[in-house]
Formats: structure tokens, C-alpha cells, sequence
């Protein structure tokens, strides 16, 4: 994991809505083959700040990815070409087309670059997701929020991503189906694939990850190895507390 | 009514149907990945029919101005952001692609000896001025205004429709046109007489209906802009640029739109302000089909063609009247069965 030449280094990255400034100044970095969490309460910028990474919204600041700076012109189409993709927190499917449609398009950069090898990429991601491969001919609309979550992560694979950015990958998913998507995100990793992975479930995101950011209020408020962030009092308090401590996330943003 | 006119107006009305289905088709798919509604639509047939009826009289045809105009615009924009962008070293390769078709053209059409050039070729010419216009003007008109409302675009749309009307009038002149028809074959059916060229229309008009089909259904590209429609930020994630996007719908509309010119060119006299009245029978199609529905749009097209057949023969100075109060049932049928497309952003 070698911090001085990583895949993704962000420098005082700073993204406005109007006069808001939903993240501010945040400095950090992505080796290559490393799975990194943010954590943080509701509107604490991370989905702003994945959608400022992935070119969706303009932002100030340096960005470096492969070691060649991102300039604000790199639309979004551009950096998926090079590998930078990200499931979103809204999975964005294309719902009245089937699941393999849904797929295939996630290889639409490529086949664009003239790659054609899309057969064996699907067959990579169906084993990867069983279940996609029973439901190809389903309409991506008709699928539970599971299966809909693995399909959006099934279509960013089809990209073959370098990095690949998750938004809140377990948001509304029953405990079992949770576990395998962070089964499958571990799996992933040993593919290659580097993972910056923004979670509200704090533990289950510390427990795979090798670095971590806590974000508060669009700054980052800790930061460390994640073992070390796991055993850091006040993550555990605000966010690896047992069910009782629940609340103190919200009030915890309340009183930032 | 007779057998024979029956059968007669059948084909005429299966014919304008035809064209009609490619109109509506055209106006479904630029709506569904723009949200723009395409006025202009039947100004591509117009343009396409005059142009032709121009290059059969051995003359150039005023498009080739009109399209070198708009690529001229179209690089000096890029130009403009390329410099801009401190992105100098790409001037050369703008110029290349903006501008080489029309340059080419250009030199053609001075040196051809027009009056003597094979029919094949002067349709090929036709397609060539014609459908580079649909990208253009998604570039100049709607591509800078792509986050607006519905309704600022269809503004933008009755704009360019009323410019190109203007510009029309000024390349043809005021005096209406007919190319020449493809075949003068015709045969009996039984007791009916088929024309030839009917047959030849409404065969071509299925065929590019197909090739849609196929296009759509089975290609990557195909998909990605269905994709684009359905949802555009997805689209945008998997790496499909909206731009690309937004100019291949438009390519696709003027690819269609120049086909049916060439198509109805010798059934219909056309004027330099044709368009309109072809845009709103498509459009009355596409809103059966409620702007999203391709086969229903198609099958909408064939009934709007049959009717407007019919209706001249029985009341032709009614026959617009009566295709447009078509509209409206079907507007109430559609507010009282659907909920309206909502409009994201
Ligand atoms: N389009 C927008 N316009 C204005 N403000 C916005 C917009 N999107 C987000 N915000 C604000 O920016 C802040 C950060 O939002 P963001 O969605 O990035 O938070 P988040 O950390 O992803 O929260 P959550 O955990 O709830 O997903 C919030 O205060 C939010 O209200
Ligand atoms: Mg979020």
C-alpha cells in the first residue's frame, strides 16, 4: 500500500451548492489495491464528495488519479473511460430494460475504446452474483432492493474500475444480504480492484477496510489505519455504539 | 364509394401512414433521450424533397449553404471552448471533423455536371446535405440549453422551426416542388389498381421501421440511447456522455426525416413551409402513442394517414380539421387512463 504513489490522491477538495459548502478542504488518499471507508452522520457530504471525485459536480481543488491530475473539464463519461466508477446511493438502473441490457451498457465505455471481450466479463460477474444470472431476463424495475443493489454493483464491474466507489452499498438491505455484499466487496479487492467505500455501517465498512476517514460536517474529523479507528473511543461511541447508543450519531451532527 | 376507390384511397392512406409512422418515430425518440419536442422534425422532409427536386433541376441546392453555415457555427463553438480549455493542439482535428463533409460537398457540387448525374446519386447527395443538419442543430439550439424545462425547449424548438421557414423561403423561393417519381409501374390487384410507387414507399418506410427495431433492440449503441432515455444520470455512469447522446438522437431524426422526404417527394408537392403541417400529423401519432410509445406511435401514424385519405374524399377542405380533433379524444382517453410523464431534472 504505498501512501507516496497512490491511485487516488485528493488535495483540499472543496464542493459548493450555491453559498453551502457541503465538503470542505478534504485531503485524502487511495493505494492501490486498498479498500477505504468514510464514515460519517447523515449530510455529512459523502455522497457530495463521491459525486465530486466521479466528475458529477464541480468542485475546488486537486484531484490526482494514476498520478495525472483530474481537471474539471474530465466529464464524467472521461473518467469512467479510465476506470473511476461509482454505484451511487440511487443505484441509477435503467429499470424498464432486462437485467443483462443493464449490464451489458455498464461495458459501454469499453466497447467505445473497442474492447469487445463483454461475453467474458459477464460470465465473471455472474459468478460473482448467482443470483443475476437466474433473473437476466427480469426487468432491472421488477428486482428487490437487494438484487438491485447487486446489479448496480454488477453493471460498474462490467467497466472492469480501477477504483470502484460505493455509496452506502448495505442502505436498506436485510443483515444476510448484507454480508454478502461485503463478502463480495472483500473478494474484489483481491481481484485488484481498489474500493473507496462510504457506509453508514461503520462496523461492518472498519472491519474490511485497511484506511478510514470519519467526515463530519464536510471535514474530516479522524482519520487513521481502520483496526486503529475501530478501537478509537469516540468512533465507538458515535458510531460502533451497541443499539441503545443509536441516537448519538444525529445528536452528535445536531451539536456540530 | 366503389370498390376501386376504396382501394385507392386504402393506399394513399397506408402511404401518408407510412411517412407519418417515420415522422412520429423520429419525435418519439429525440423526446425520449432530449425532452425536446422536434417542431422541426418535418422541416428535415421538407428540405430533404426541395433539395432533391433542386440537384433533378441541375442546380445546388440552397441547403448545402445552410449546412455550411451550421458546421462553420458548430467548429467555431468548439474552437471557442477548446481555447478556452487551453486545449490548442485540438483545432486542427475540429476543423478536420466539422468541416470536411461540407467542404467536400461543396467542391462536389461545383464540379458535377448535376443536370447529367445519375438519380442514385443525387438521393445520396440529398442524404448527405440533409442529415448532418439534425446534429448541428442539437449542437447550436438544444445542447447549450440541455438542463432546461420542457417547455423553454420546446420554445427553443418553435424558434428554430420559424428560422428555418425563413431560411427555407430564401434558399427555394415561394414556388412549390415534386421530384421525380421512382417507378411509373403499377399492376392489377383483382379489380384494383396498386401503384407501384406506393408500394415502393410504404415498403422503404417498413424497412427503416425494422432497421430501427434492430438498431434498438440488438446494438450496443442502440441501447445506450434507450438507456439515456430512461435515465439520463445512469446513463451518464456508465460512461455514455449525454452529448454524444442527445447528437445521435438528432442524427437519427434528420436520417429519418431526409428518407421521407425522398420518399413522398414525387406523391406530394412540397413548399418551403410543408414542414409544419407533416411535424403536427407525426406529433398527433407520437401523443397516441403518448410520446413514449413506439409501436403505438407507428400504428397511431397509419390511422392518422387513412383518415386524412378518407376524409378528403369526403370533405377535403376539412381534412386537417378533421385529423387534428382526432387529437382530442385521444388527449382525454390518455388523461383519464395515465398518469403524465413526470418530468426529472
Ligand atoms: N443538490 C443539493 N443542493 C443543495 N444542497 C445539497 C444538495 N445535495 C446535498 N446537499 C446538502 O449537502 C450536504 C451533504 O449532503 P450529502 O448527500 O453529501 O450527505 P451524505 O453524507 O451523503 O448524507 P447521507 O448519509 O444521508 O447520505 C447536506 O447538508 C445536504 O443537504
Ligand atoms: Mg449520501
Amino acid at each position: 500500500m504505498s501512501a507516496n504513489n497512490p491511485l487516488l490522491n485528493v488535495e483540499r477538495l472543496s464542493v459548493c451548492y450555491g453559498k453551502v459548502e457541503a465538503v470542505r478542504q478534504v485531503s485524502l488518499a487511495i493505494g492501490e489495491g486498498q479498500i477505504v471507508s468514510v464514515i460519517g452522520p447523515n449530510g455529512a457530504g459523502k455522497t457530495t464528495l463521491l459525486g465530486a471525485l466521479m466528475g458529477l459536480l464541480p468542485a475546488e481543488g486537486e484531484v490526482a488519479y494514476l498520478g495525472k491530475t483530474l481537471q474539471r473539464h474530465h466529464g464524467v463519461a472521461q473518467r469512467v473511460g479510465q476506470g473511476l466508477n461509482l454505484v451511487p446511493e440511487s443505484r441509477e438502473l435503467f429499470s424498464p430494460m432486462s437485467v443483462e441490457d443493464n449490464l451489458l451498457l455498464g461495458a459501454f465505455s469499453r466497447h467505445r475504446q473497442g474492447h469487445r471481450d463483454h461475453g467474458l466479463t459477464l460470465a465473471e460477474v455472474f459468478d460473482l452474483f448467482p443470483r443475476l444470472k437466474e433473473r437476466r431476463r427480469q426487468a432491472a424495475g421488477t428486482m428487490s432492493g437487494g438484487e438491485r443493489q447487486m446489479l448496480a454493483m454488477g453493471r460498474a464491474l462490467m467497466a472492469k474500475p480501477k477504483l470502484l466507489m460505493l455509496d452506502e452499498p448495505s442502505l436498506g438491505l436485510a443483515p444476510r444480504v448484507i454480508g454478502e455484499i461485503f463478502r463480495i466487496i472483500t473478494e474484489l479487492r483481491a481481484t485488484g480492484v481498489s474500493i473507496l467505500l462510504v457506509e453508514q455501517n461503520a462496523r461492518a465498512a472498519l472491519k474490511c477496510s485497511d484506511y478510514g476517514y470519519v467526515l463530519e460536517n464536510g471535514e474530516v474529523a479522524l482519520q487513521g489505519p481502520a483496526a486503529e479507528l475501530a478501537d478509537d473511543p469516540k468512533v465507538i461511541e458515535t458510531y460502533l455504539g451497541r443499539k441503545s447508543a443509536a441516537p448519538a450519531p444525529a445528536a452528535a451532527a445536531l451539536a456540530g | 364509394m366503389d370498390f376501386a376507390i376504396l382501394t385507392f384511397l386504402a393506399q394513399d392512406g397506408l402511404t401518408t401512414g407510412a411517412i407519418y409512422a417515420l415522422i412520429a418515430l423520429a419525435i418519439v425518440l429525440v423526446f425520449a433521450v432530449t425532452r425536446v419536442i422536434l417542431v422541426c422534425q418535418g422541416d428535415f422532409v421538407a428540405f430533404s424533397a426541395l433539395t432533391l427536386a433542386t440537384l433533378q433541376a441541375g442546380e445546388v441546392p440552397g441547403t448545402l449553404w445552410l449546412l455550411l453555415g451550421g458546421a462553420a457555427l458548430v467548429c467555431a463553438k468548439d474552437i471557442v471552448t477548446a481555447v478556452r480549455r487551453r486545449h490548442a493542439a485540438r483545432i486542427p482535428l475540429h476543423l478536420l471533423t466539422h468541416l470536411s463533409l461540407p467542404l467536400l460537398l461543396w467542391a462536389l457540387l461545383g464540379n458535377l455536371d448535376l443536370a447529367n448525374l445519375h438519380g442514385a446519386l443525387k438521393v445520396l447527395l440529398t442524404l448527405a446535405i440533409v442529415i448532418p443538419l439534425g446534429p448541428i442543430f442539437y449542437r447550436l439550439v438544444y445542447q447549450p440549453a440541455a438542463q432546461a424545462s420542457v417547455l423553454l425547449l420546446l420554445i427553443l424548438s418553435v424558434a428554430l422551426h420559424s428560422m428555418l421557414v425563413g431560411l427555407g423561403l430564401w434558399l427555394f423561393g415561394a414556388e412549390g416542388f415534386r421530384t421525380l417519381p421512382f417507378t411509373d409501374s403499377s399492376f392489377m390487384l383483382g379489380d384494383a389498381m396498386i401503384g407501384g410507387q406506393n408500394l415502393l414507399v410504404i415498403g422503404i418506410a417498413l424497412l427503416l421501421i425494422v432497421a430501427l427495431y434492430l438498431f434498438f433492440g440488438h446494438s450496443l449503441y442502440g441501447k445506450a440511447l434507450r438507456a439515456t432515455a430512461f435515465n439520463r444520470n445512469g446513463a451518464q455512469l456508465v460512461g455514455i456522455p449525454t452529448e454524444l447522446a442527445g447528437s445521435s438522437a438528432f442524427f437519427l431524426a434528420a436520417l429519418i426525416g431526409a428518407c421521407s422526404g425522398i420518399l413522398i417527394g414525387p406523391i406530394t408537392t412540397l413548399y418551403y413551409d410543408s414542414g409544419f403541417l407533416i411535424s403536427l400529423k407525426g406529433f398527433v401519432a407520437a401523443i397516441i402513442g403518448g410520446l413514449a410509445s413506439y409501436p403505438l406511435a407507428a400504428g397511431g401514424a397509419f390511422l392518422v394517414g387513412l383518415i386524412e385519405s378518407f376524409a378528403s374524399f369526403w370533405a377535403s377542405a376539412y381534412k386537417e380539421v378533421i385529423v387534428f380533433t382526432l387529437v382530442i379524444p385521444v388527449l382525454l382517453w390518455l388523461s383519464l387512463t395515465t398518469h403524465h410523464v413526470e418530468e426529472e431534472h
